[in-house]
């Protein structure tokens, strides 16, 4: 019974990345990766970066802007100034003004949404793919990725990795991922707090039904 | 056994009031799914309508949270007309109807050449019609200007005020709306 | 029991239905009159336990149904609607989500009691009988609930599930069209696999469970000692190694209901994914018919079975065996020639075969998730044999059993006196 619940704990507290990451070995490209959710000044920033890098070519259509104003404390202001670029109001969805067939034509493959990327690939996916683009001559876009092979998309964040310091960027990515964690999940952070709540009702309740049990039964020979 | 038996008694209470409490707590949580949705206060959100082409005598139909809209801009007729007094109107001072404060009047809005309005008749729903011409022959010769309730022939004034003696009960709904500027009206919120 | 019938109550509401309703009979015959045996160990909570998540799973179904989509069109998004947009709505899917998995964890536990203690044999095989037919409706609920998110998973093992049913001679082929209610996987499946799983087959387990539960009250539960309680009643005509279901096993069990929920919500709240093995990482995209799936494996609760359909080398009879290995369930009470039920006091034989069988169910559990590649497809078939000799050859090994003496009293002993 004892080892049955820590191979259950276990598997609590060490899954993740196993199933997630698939089959490929992304390790050599995960330098600095430190992605916390918990940050909410971390997700503030990824948000900016995804608006101003990201959101031309990448959709976040299950993501209303107003609930990533309210989620990440940014007044509606900030959101506008900020954050929308677009004619959206804030209730909208994080759409853009990339037909589907345009993409397709550009860039060979349609940029895809991105809500569910880090869900669907894992962060560290993510964060590996946004860190091994390489000049490649080759290619239509004139570089290449490790992570990714022949990826249509080309190294949108050159200029900011040439600029930015090995933890500068590590930083941004760090954000940007993390930001993405959120939007894949936006609960994420409450449902953790809620269940801290839960489970600590359910322990007090254990205590008294345990004692309940221990009474009644008390008099079975 | 004294002993024995109150602690039985507080330990089932205390186990049964402990259970009843996670018991609300969860209760809460599955019927609080049945507030309106992030998507339904989206899609509830107030409204901007444009006015700049807006022509006097016209009207503007839009839809918000499921219900026509309708914004006349009024003539200066129609404004003169509703300054004369109209004792035919069941609530001519809109105490049984409803409207923002500032439509509490004879005009039922904050500018008299804007009149912003739902167009759902108060009786059981339908949208009536508008009849703005002066005596047209279906609408008899003491007819100034209004709208027509086609499904129960209840008659409303240029200001959505019913008249006495048919089925509405009250005027025709004002809903909470705001001047942006002058060519922009926002559906959903007072000022 | 028609002399039962007198009131327990003093509320006169209560007397009034009393009056009209055998509410006192059956709380008298199903609780506090209803004996069973003081020995229960961990292995007896799993029954109460699938009962609690068969109320979870209804009470998210329910919930869910209110908001989710079954068409194709909207399937996908109404489920990213749900865990986004409403209310809660998130708590509710990974309640359901969850919940299913740790049905079949409970439910693998419970079958496994039955096979300690010897639950099955004379008089319970019908108590038996009809929990196997509630373990393939369980299936099939899983099975129809799997396609419902409309992910890229949930399509794929749809496919492969429904594509089983081609290897029936003459009539597969029309058959799963029949099954699909068209040339391929589509809106029309999922419309009616909705309707399977939200009207059909949750009103078959509740009949079935309410048959199952009046099949055990009829007959009166085992024991870890496999002794028959009602042999030796009181002067009252109680058991006297039986205690009343209310409230002795009642607090017991909430004990355990209680250490039960709170794994169950360290999942929720902390795990929901499981490391993708409770949502798989492929249903976070929508399905996509040209798209396949690097592995399509369906759930954990059904590898065990997809381990022994891969490693039979031919896919027609693949299939069969994948059948037979869930049926054969049925007849252990038929297959089992020992007298003595509870393990306890069986001989090495039974021990040794009972192990060997969970062993290779794991095993098979594990290989169904990996590639039917190198080493894992002769481990594979390996265990798929001693699978099947635990069944087949049960009949022989167990006439040889040299068992203890069952005692004529439950063994039990009260820590606190």
């Amino acid at each position: 019974m004892r080892k049955m619940l820590i191979i259950y704990l276990s598997f609590i507290f060490f899954s993740g990345p196993t199933f997630s990451a698939g089959s490929m070995d992304l390790d050599e490209y995960l330098e600095g990766m430190n992605v916390k959710t918990s940050d909410v000044r971390s997700l503030q920033r990824g948000a900016k970066n995804f608006f101003n890098n990201c959101s031309g070519c990448h959709t976040l259509q299950y993501m209303r802007y107003n609930q990533i104003a309210e989620d990440l404390g940014i007044t509606e202001d900030q959101l506008m100034q900020n954050l929308i670029f677009t004619e959206s109001s804030p209730q909208d969805l994080v759409m853009n003004n990339m037909l589907s067939e345009d993409g397709n034509r550009w860039f060979g493959k349609a940029p895809p949404d991105l809500t569910l990327v880090t869900r669907r690939k894992s962060p560290e996916y993510v964060y590996g793919f946004l860190n091994s683009f390489y000049e490649d001559n080759g290619s239509p876009t004139g570089v290449n990725n490790h992570v990714q092979e022949a990826s249509s998309m080309p190294h949108v964040l050159w200029d900011i990795e040439e600029r930015f310091s090995d933890q500068e960027y590590s930083q941004f990515l760090n954000d940007t991922v993390g930001f993405l964690v959120y939007a894949g999940e936006p609960i994420i952070e409450k449902r953790k707090s809620m269940g801290v709540w839960v489970i600590g009702f359910l322990l007090i309740f254990l205590i008294l039904s345990y004692a309940l049990y221990k009474d009644i039964w008390r008099e079975v020979k | 056994m004294e002993k024995n038996i109150n602690r039985r008694k507080f330990l089932s209470i205390a186990t049964s009031v402990t259970s009843a409490v996670g018991g609300i707590f969860a209760v809460g949580a599955f019927v609080s799914t049945f507030q309106p949705s992030k998507k339904a206060k989206a899609l509830g959100a107030s409204i901007k309508v444009n006015l700049s082409k807006l022509e006097p005598g016209s009207i503007i139909k839009v839809i918000y949270r499921g219900k026509p809209i309708w914004v006349l801009r009024r003539t200066e007729k129609m404004i003169n007309e509703l300054d004369n007094e109209n004792s035919n109107l069941r609530d001519p001072e809109s105490d049984l109807s409803i409207q923002p404060d500032f439509a509490k009047n004879k005009f039922r809005s904050k500018n008299p050449e804007y009149f912003v309005v739902e167009g759902v008749c108060t009786h059981l729903g339908c949208a009536p019609i508008e009849k703005f011409a002066i005596a047209p022959a279906d609408m008899g010769p003491d007819w100034k200007g209004g709208f027509y309730c086609p499904c129960h022939g209840s008659k409303f004034d240029l200001s959505g005020r019913v008249y006495a003696g048919v089925p509405a009960p009250s005027n025709l709904r004002v809903p909470a709306h705001q001047f942006a500027d002058e060519a922009t009206l926002i559906v959903g919120e007072n000022s | 029991m028609a002399k039962n019938t007198e009131t327990i109550f003093k509320n006169p509401l209560l007397r009034w239905i009393d009056e009209r309703f055998p509410l006192s009979a059956l709380i008298k015959d199903h609780a506090t009159e209803y004996y069973a045996s003081k020995n229960f160990n961990i292995w007896y909570l799993f029954g109460v336990l699938s009962m609690v998540v068969l109320v979870i799973m209804f009470l998210t179904g329910f919930f869910l149904t209110m908001n989710y989509k079954p068409s194709a069109e909207d399937a996908f998004n109404s489920v990213e609607y749900i865990m986004r947009s409403v209310e809660n709505g998130w708590l509710i899917r990974y309640m359901h989500s969850t919940g299913a998995s740790f049905f079949f964890i409970v439910i693998y536990l419970h079958m496994f009691r039955a096979m300690l203690y010897g639950s099955y044999k004379k008089p319970r095989e019908l108590i038996w009988v009809l929990g196997m037919l509630l373990y393939f409706c369980l299936m099939a609920e899983a099975f129809f609930g799997y396609l419902l998110p409309w992910g890229n998973m949930s399509y794929w093992a749809g496919q492969v599930i429904v594509n089983l049913f081609g290897y029936i001679p003459f009539i597969g082929e029309s058959l799963t069209e029949w099954i699909r209610g068209d040339y391929f996987i589509s809106d029309i499946t999922l419309n009616r696999f909705f309707a399977f799983h939200v009207i059909f087959l949750p009103l078959a387990i509740l009949g079935l469970v309410a048959a199952h539960i009046l099949a055990l009250h009829h007959v009166g539960s085992n024991n870890p000692d496999g002794v028959e309680i009602k042999k030796h009643l009181d002067e009252a005509g109680k058991p006297v190694d039986g205690v009343a279901f209310h409230p002795f096993h009642t607090s017991k069990d909430l004990v355990g209901i209680t250490v039960f929920l709170i794994i169950y919500f360290a999942a929720v709240f902390f795990a929901p994914e499981m490391g993708g093995y409770f949502l798989e990482v492929d249903n976070f995209e929508p399905a996509d018919p040209l798209k396949t799936p690097e592995h399509i494996v369906p759930s954990w609760y059904f590898t065990p079975y997809y381990a022994i359909l891969r490693a039979v080398p031919d896919a027609a009879l693949g299939a069969l065996f994948l059948v037979l290995a869930v049926l054969l369930f049925v007849f252990l009470p038929w297959l089992d020639k020992c007298e003595v039920k509870s393990i306890r006091y069986r001989g090495w034989q039974y021990k040794f075969a009972l192990t060997l069988f969970a062993i290779s169910f794991i095993a098979l559990g594990y290989l169904g998730l990996q590639p039917a590649t190198g080493i894992y497809v002769a481990l594979a078939r390996f265990f798929t044999i001693t699978y099947f000799a635990f069944f087949l050859l049960m009949p022989f090994y167990t006439k040889l059993e040299k068992t203890k003496t069952v005692p004529e009293r439950v063994v039990y002993k009260n820590k606190e006196s």
